[in-house]
């Protein structure tokens, strides 16, 4: 191995390292809460109000909605975790350290996103344990789920590394989770299947992306989706690769960063 | 051999149009305590922000130890150590855990960066500290955890930047002792400082820059003979109610025991002490009204203004 690799991946190690250390340490903020959200969801929607809808596509309520759930956590905690860490370099000027040092745009970019992949993948392990207390989980494609899990995780934390470039302020960080996010996380087939949509919104709901990763996920589960498995993986693969190389264009011309 | 820092025709305009550097050339050679000088917005912080990749020029060229900035900024980088004049770690993180961090930037595997951050820590006063968020230090702590994380990486040239602001005077002199052996152990040092007290007993070189553009580039000794008036502050033992008679020695009183007097590089001060003698004033102490540098300086500063008003 030559010098300058070993050292990138010192580097790297380095940062992925203080990025989980960062939403370790801060545990009640990063890991608690989504937890405790999820358990509402399950209670409330699952137990609850699950009860009276029924079966959908032949699964309870409650093991339809278990996948959707899991997969919110991801998009939610890759994403955040990104965008805070960043930002917050940013903001305290410790981006520095990393600017002046030899670390290439490559090892910065990959060192958050693994941050985040690693906070959305810690998340969503803690749902799916809390899940077990109020339905029984078998995968149905181990693979599907995996792929369809890192791949989402990896396009929202590159979408968080976005939005900490742009970002002036922490405002700025709050805008896109709110008013992006989270509509299209709960009208991307979290909470129901889209055949119980009018046709017309059938189609309109397939040009959310959330709809596709939420439904490859259900399918690793359940085996069962509203969509082509295929054409959804493909997607993501493509939408990864293109957020990377505009994020490493972002790093390379210092927006948001250099003067 | 490289020098340790050529810069060629450097030009910063920033988006607002404001041209902060208007084509600067300046070498520092391997070894040297360079004083980096000028007034506020004279453009150190910009000449400092390019050469650590902070700050986009706009033209010229940049190498460190031969190593150019546009074509391998990775190896410039790996020479150089900036201590910037604003606080810029993690306020969250611990002393210690900044410096194996920022180690860790710089490829060194982590056994290594801990014994270096001992180290430092150690020569530094800091190692009781090393736990400590670094919100919680003083702000002499904090400038010397900034020098430390500086020199993580061992760099072979070292750019301070103001480095001393708002620090106590004790704290100032260790820092002055510890610089000055890490530039005798063959660390090249740039310094950009407002105490020119500080320049004149470290630095052996000097640059001015004024308005985006050095005005002089010299040695601190050839700079200093430029200087060919002092004004001296003599404390009296006895009080005078009027100034003595000192033939070719502009002189005033500041107050009945003090005396202010204008002596030229080619009088020397023997024949104004024997003047004083024959007049019977006693004379406790002598010392000069403000730095010599500081005459310099401001001199300079504002022949360049005149210039500029042209």
């Amino acid at each position: 191995m030559n010098a300058e690799l070993r050292a990138n991946l010192v580097a790297l190690n380095t940062i992925v390292y203080r990025e989980i250390r960062r939403f370790m340490r801060i545990w009640p903020q990063t890991l608690l809460p989504p937890a405790i959200t999820m358990v509402l969801y399950f209670v409330i929607f699952g137990r609850l109000i699950g009860q009276r809808i029924g079966e959908m596509d032949g699964f309870t309520y409650m093991e339809y909605i278990v996948p959707g759930l899991i997969m919110m956590s991801v998009i939610t905690n890759a994403y955040s975790n990104v965008v805070s860490s960043f930002f917050g370099t940013k903001f305290h000027r410790s981006i520095e350290e990393l600017l002046v040092s030899p670390v290439s745009p490559h090892v910065i970019l990959t060192g958050f996103a693994l941050g985040g992949i690693a906070r959305g993948l810690a998340v969503a392990i803690i749902v799916t344990l809390l899940s077990m207390f109020f339905t029984q989980l078998q995968v149905h494609h181990i693979g599907v789920t995996v792929i369809v899990m890192v791949l989402t995780a990896t396009i929202f934390a590159f979408g968080g590394f976005i939005n900490a470039v742009y970002a002036r302020n922490f405002d700025d960080i709050s805008i896109v989770p709110t008013f992006i996010l989270t509509p299209l996380t709960y009208l991307g087939g979290v909470f129901y299947s889209i055949h119980l949509l009018p046709d017309v919104w059938q189609t309109v709901s397939l040009a959310n992306p959330i709809l596709h990763m939420v439904n490859a996920f259900r399918y690793g589960i359940l085996g069962v989706s509203d969509i082509s498995i295929g054409t959804a993986i493909g997607f993501m693969a493509i939408a990864a690769v293109l957020l990377y190389l505009f994020c490493i264009r972002l790093l390379k011309s210092g927006r948001g960063m250099r003067q | 051999m490289n020098p340790a820092l050529s810069i060629r025709n450097l030009t910063k305009i920033y988006g607002n149009g404001f041209q902060a550097l208007k084509g600067i050339d300046l070498d520092v050679a391997e070894g040297d305590f360079f004083a980096l000088l000028g007034p506020n917005g004279a453009g150190k912080s910009t000449t400092i922000g390019i050469l650590s990749t902070l700050v986009n020029k706009s033209g010229g060229t940049v190498q460190v130890f031969g190593n150019d900035l546009d074509r391998d900024p990775a190896a410039l980088k790996r020479c150089l150590g900036v201590v910037p004049q604003e606080f810029n770690f993690n306020q969250f993180e611990k002393a210690f855990d900044i410096l194996v961090t920022q180690a860790g930037y710089y490829g060194i595997p982590a056994r290594i960066a801990k014994a270096r951050a001992e180290q430092y820590l150690n020569q530094l006063g800091l190692w009781d500290k090393r736990d400590v968020p670094s919100r919680m230090l003083s702000g002499g702590m904090k400038r010397r955890l900034m020098i430390a994380r500086a020199l993580i990486h061992q760099p072979r040239l070292l750019i301070l930047d103001e480095p001393t602001a708002g620090v106590d005077i004790e704290l100032r002199r260790s820092m002055w002792s510890f610089l000055t052996d890490l530039n005798r152990q063959g660390i090249t040092i740039i310094l950009t400082t407002h105490y020119l007290e500080e320049a004149e007993q470290l630095c052996r070189n000097i640059g001015i820059i004024d308005h985006g553009q050095i005005v002089k580039n010299t040695s601190m000794r050839e700079l200093l003979k430029q200087l060919h008036v002092e004004t001296f502050l003599l404390d009296l033992k006895e009080s005078q109610l009027v100034p003595p008679e000192l033939g070719a020695y502009p002189a005033r009183l500041v107050d009945h025991h003090t005396l202010e007097v204008q002596v030229e590089k080619s009088q020397g001060v023997t024949e104004l002490f024997r003047l004083l003698a024959l007049q019977g004033i006693e004379v406790l102490s002598l010392r000069n009204k403000t730095n010599r540098l500081e005459e310099l300086f401001v001199s300079l500063v504002e022949n360049n203004l005149a210039k500029e008003a042209k």
